[in-house]
């Protein structure tokens, strides 16, 4: 990799504050794989949105080609060949394949010409996808191929993704993982950001790493471990979740038959699903996303009623109960969504302790908000599982993503649920947040809750679960406990819900 | 080049500034366009809100005619306001205000000429009935069929227009009244006035009742939960699902207070300033109570103050007309122009300004 293809020098970015990105130089060379690591607001979000045009750096210089290059915004950075696939997907749901392409295109084609334009590099890089499929039906790995061959069209010579494994299962990322391979070795470069360590170490050339804005360290990942990358992050070593062996109690929470009609277009019926959990049990639910994950947690939050008798708590029917009298009785939820569900954006951290808080701790007294014991709550949780934030009149969407996740899933644990329902508790939060997020949830187990996981991270379900099974369409697989499970196995439970054939062979 | 950047919190002195700033630019276009009318600007400016107040002339009569105004439009906008912030756009107040004063002229007027001290407080309570029944029809169709609200009170306001045209010429006329249209005067009749507190304040029972629902509305929106709730639903719909908040009941809740406070607004306006039912009795109040809502950042605090705003320039606007010869249209326009440049002004609240070239140096 001598052929220097982008070449960052010395960007810093400053916000009121806090300094985002500070002095950080690195290059990436044609055809290379290069991943960008670092915890939660170490910038590496900073960092690329002002190579595809998103930031303006305060100083520094940016060089591709041997040119300077000063993208004002990200069309001048597509039309320099840096394209970028975003964590989260900007389609339209009720919009065709094409149409969706066709949208984030300067000057698209006649609509005949991109089907076949799709349908080609679709084929050529073994991205199955249909170009007249309507979004709304596609799978999160299938929306994120059409974010690919959108940037795939174009041509680039750098391709930006940004975790882009987190919502697929490992037969998606191991597809995925070959086009990126192939597309490296046309001369594409790629900057990959992930948490995934394992990853990381399976596809990339080189690594940079970032600490609070800087670059702390460069690292080959396949000569590397990923314990020594992880404390490279973080700098210093982080827990790994404890191997636990529990006396399970009682049935805490039973569903039985559970079946739901779909809350709208895009939804997905719940089909006669049916498990325990036990106290002091941790079950883990996998599952591709889109499959009932979210409906799921609707039934059992309460924001989504179902006959009382489907789901019992202690052998008392709550199916008929609203979340306010689900949460009385100990029964707690954290939705995926963070901003706008499990947290209103622009409200402060305190008032979002009394979303869900107010009646568990005590936060009212006759109907009025006791302010001070709300901001003492928040306080409490932003100690407790260092949210980094300047204080709880924080307004929620001013927190990274990582410590919002944290603060939300603490704002529940410290209200010392008997039954917790957690969907996706760790999507986007870095190694170490991360495990200290699964260690509370362990802990708070090992106290005698019952803690149902919905995540799409297996290796964090297989890490703290103590059964596992798979959603797929709405169904639920049969439950199995995790030891002595294997990779083949689960993906079976997760079952052929999606086009997993790969068209490289 | 001029760039908009979004703040990471939304800014508390632009909070409070941008209605100072939007009062500071309507009057610099708006003595621009006086200007244009041969008008001279800065006496125009300068009698519209400097000399209702303080005028050595004509002050003492302008001064009670202030509170006296902008009385019901704090009333309604205060329980538009809350509405507001929970994403329920109740436009139609003005009907809820006529259906007040019908209800509430109607219960006072079965009992004439009775000198009983009841009938006021039971015509407050049947002109709050009046107008809380008239915005439970939206309310009721919106969470039992999912319609629009704005249409459904829009178009009842209408209505609640030809019923007023109805009752002044047929249930409410007065019989002594030798065939005119209109009611009674209810201002006349002691049992049934909505006198001054103090004479010559223009504090009448309906400002008193506004300044209360102003102290009710704060404490309610930063004290209790359901005010919490109410600013929830506005904010994260989902997120207010996902705390146990039950749209429906929000929906009914707001449109019932607003409902409430604009028909007390209603009767009070019918039973003081106007003194009868008549054809045109209400004066357009429910709908401008929603810029004085919007001007006042539906803020409690901030609708006293707009509302006192707005009726000084009600007020400074009817003087300008009458000593200037400035047409009427003029003054709606001036008007228009104050709630245009606070909703233009608006965006620095969550956006700040910055000039400068974005390319890297």
């Amino acid at each position: 990799m001598d052929d220097i293809l982008l070449s960052l020098s010395g960007l810093t970015k400053a916000y009121p504050g806090v300094v985002a990105n500070d002095d950080v130089s690195f290059d990436i060379g044609r055809g290379e794989v290069h991943a960008l690591l670092g915890e939660n607001g170490a910038g590496k979000s900073t960092l690329v949105k002002m190579i595809y045009g998103l930031v303006k750096p305060d100083t520094g210089t940016m060089t591709l080609n041997g040119a300077g290059y000063t993208p004002a915004e990200p069309r001048a950075a597509r039309a320099a060949g840096v394209a970028m696939v975003f964590q989260h997907f900007s389609l339209f749901d009720a919009l065709t394949v094409a149409e969706n392409i066709a949208l984030g295109m300067e000057n698209p084609p006649k609509p005949r010409d991109l089907a076949r334009q799709i349908r080609e590099v679709s084929e050529n890089y073994g991205l199955p996808l249909d170009p007249d499929r309507v979004v709304g039906t596609l799978s999160a790995g299938e929306r994120q191929r059409v974010e690919i061959i959108r940037c795939l069209l174009q041509n680039p010579q750098l391709l930006i993704m940004d975790e882009p494994t987190s919502v697929l299962t490992p037969q998606e990322v191991e597809i995925l993982f070959q086009t990126l391979r192939q597309l490296s070795a046309e001369g594409t470069a790629i900057l990959y950001i992930s948490h995934k360590l394992e990853e990381i170490r399976a596809l990339c050339d080189n690594a940079t790493i970032l600490r609070l804005g800087k670059k702390v360290a460069t690292c080959i990942p396949r000569e590397t471990t990923a314990r020594e990358m992880a404390e490279m992050m973080v700098g210093s070593s982080f827990n790994a979740p404890e191997a636990r062996a529990r006396d399970l109690g009682d049935v805490a929470l039973e569903v039985r038959g559970l079946s739901l009609p779909a809350p709208g277009a895009f939804g997905t019926p719940l089909r006669d699903i049916s498990f325990t959990v036990r106290q002091g049990e941790v079950l883990g639910l996998g599952g591709v996303a889109g499959n009932g994950q979210d409906e799921l947690l609707a039934a059992l939050s309460g924001e989504q009623r179902s006959p009382a008798a489907m789901i019992r708590m202690h052998d008392v029917e709550i199916g008929a109960l609203g979340p306010t009298a689900r949460r009385d009785k100990g029964l707690l939820t954290g939705p995926e969504e963070r901003l706008g569900h499990a947290a209103a954006p622009d409200m402060s951290l305190t008032e979002n302790a009394v979303l869900t808080a107010a009646r568990r701790e005590g936060l009212l007294s006759r109907g009025f908000v006791n302010w001070g014991r709300a901001q003492g709550f928040a306080e409490k949780v932003i100690e407790a599982f260092d949210v980094r934030t300047p204080g709880p009149g924080t307004a929620a969407r001013a927190l990274s993503g990582g410590n919002l996740q944290k603060y939300v899933i603490g704002r529940e644990i410290l209200q010392r649920p008997e039954v917790l329902i957690v969907n996706q508790p760790t999507w986007g939060v870095d190694a170490a947040a991360a495990a200290a997020i699964r260690q509370a949830l362990l802990d708070l187990a090992a106290k005698g809750a019952a803690i149902v996981v919905i995540s799409q991270d297996l290796d964090e379900l297989i890490e703290i679960s103590d059964r596992f099974g798979a959603l797929n369409e709405g169904r639920l697989s049969a439950i199995k406990p995790v030891q002595g499970l294997t990779i083949d196995e689960i993906g079976l439970m997760m079952g052929g819900a999606h086009d997993m054939e790969v068209a490289h062979a | 080049m001029i760039r908009l950047e979004k703040r990471p919190q939304p800014s508390q002195v632009w909070t409070v500034m941008t209605p100072v700033l939007a009062v500071f630019l309507t009057m610099i276009v708006g003595g621009i366009m006086f200007a244009m009318l041969d008008t001279p600007p800065l006496e125009a400016i300068r009698i519209i809100f400097w000399d209702p107040l303080f005028n050595t002339q004509f002050a003492s009569f302008t001064r009670p005619q202030l509170l006296v105004k902008a009385g019901p439009l704090i009333l309604i906008a205060i329980g538009l306001s809350i509405g507001f912030k929970a994403g329920i756009w109740n436009i139609g107040a003005e009907g809820q205000y006529i259906m007040g004063a019908i209800f509430g002229a109607g219960a006072g007027l079965a009992f004439y000429p009775s000198e009983s001290w009841l009938i006021f407080p039971f015509m407050i309570i049947a002109g709050a009935f009046g107008g809380f029944l008239w915005a439970m029809i939206p309310a009721i169709l919106r969470t039992a069929f999912r319609t629009n609200e704005i249409l459904v009170s829009l178009m009842l306001v209408y209505v609640a227009e030809a019923m007023l045209a109805s009752v002044s010429q047929g249930l409410l006329r007065n019989p002594e009244g030798l065939g005119f249209p209109g009611s009674r005067n209810l201002s006349q009749w002691d049992a049934s006035a909505n006198r001054e507190i103090i004479a010559g304040s223009g504090m009448h029972w309906g400002v008193l009742t506004a300044f209360i629902a102003v102290i009710f509305a704060y404490v309610l929106m930063t004290r209790h939960i359901q005010g919490f709730n109410v600013r929830l639903t506005g904010e994260a719909p989902r997120a207010a699902r996902f705390a146990g908040v039950i749209p429906a009941r929000i929906v009914i809740f707001c449109l019932g207070l607003s409902g409430v406070l604009a028909g007390m607004a209603g009767l009070f306006e019918v039973a003081g300033p106007a003194g009868q039912i008549s054809i045109d009795f209400n004066s357009g109040y429910g709908f401008t109570a929603i810029i004085v809502a919007f001007l006042g950042r539906l803020h409690p605090v901030g609708i006293l103050l707009a509302g006192l705003l707005m009726a000084l320039t009600y007020i400074g606007g009817e003087l300008a007309q009458l000593m200037l010869g400035v047409p009427g249209a003029s003054i709606q326009l001036f008007q228009g122009m104050l709630l245009f440049f606070l909703l233009a002004t608006d965006v620095f609240i969550n956006f700040r300004l910055r000039i400068g070239r974005t390319e890297v140096a």
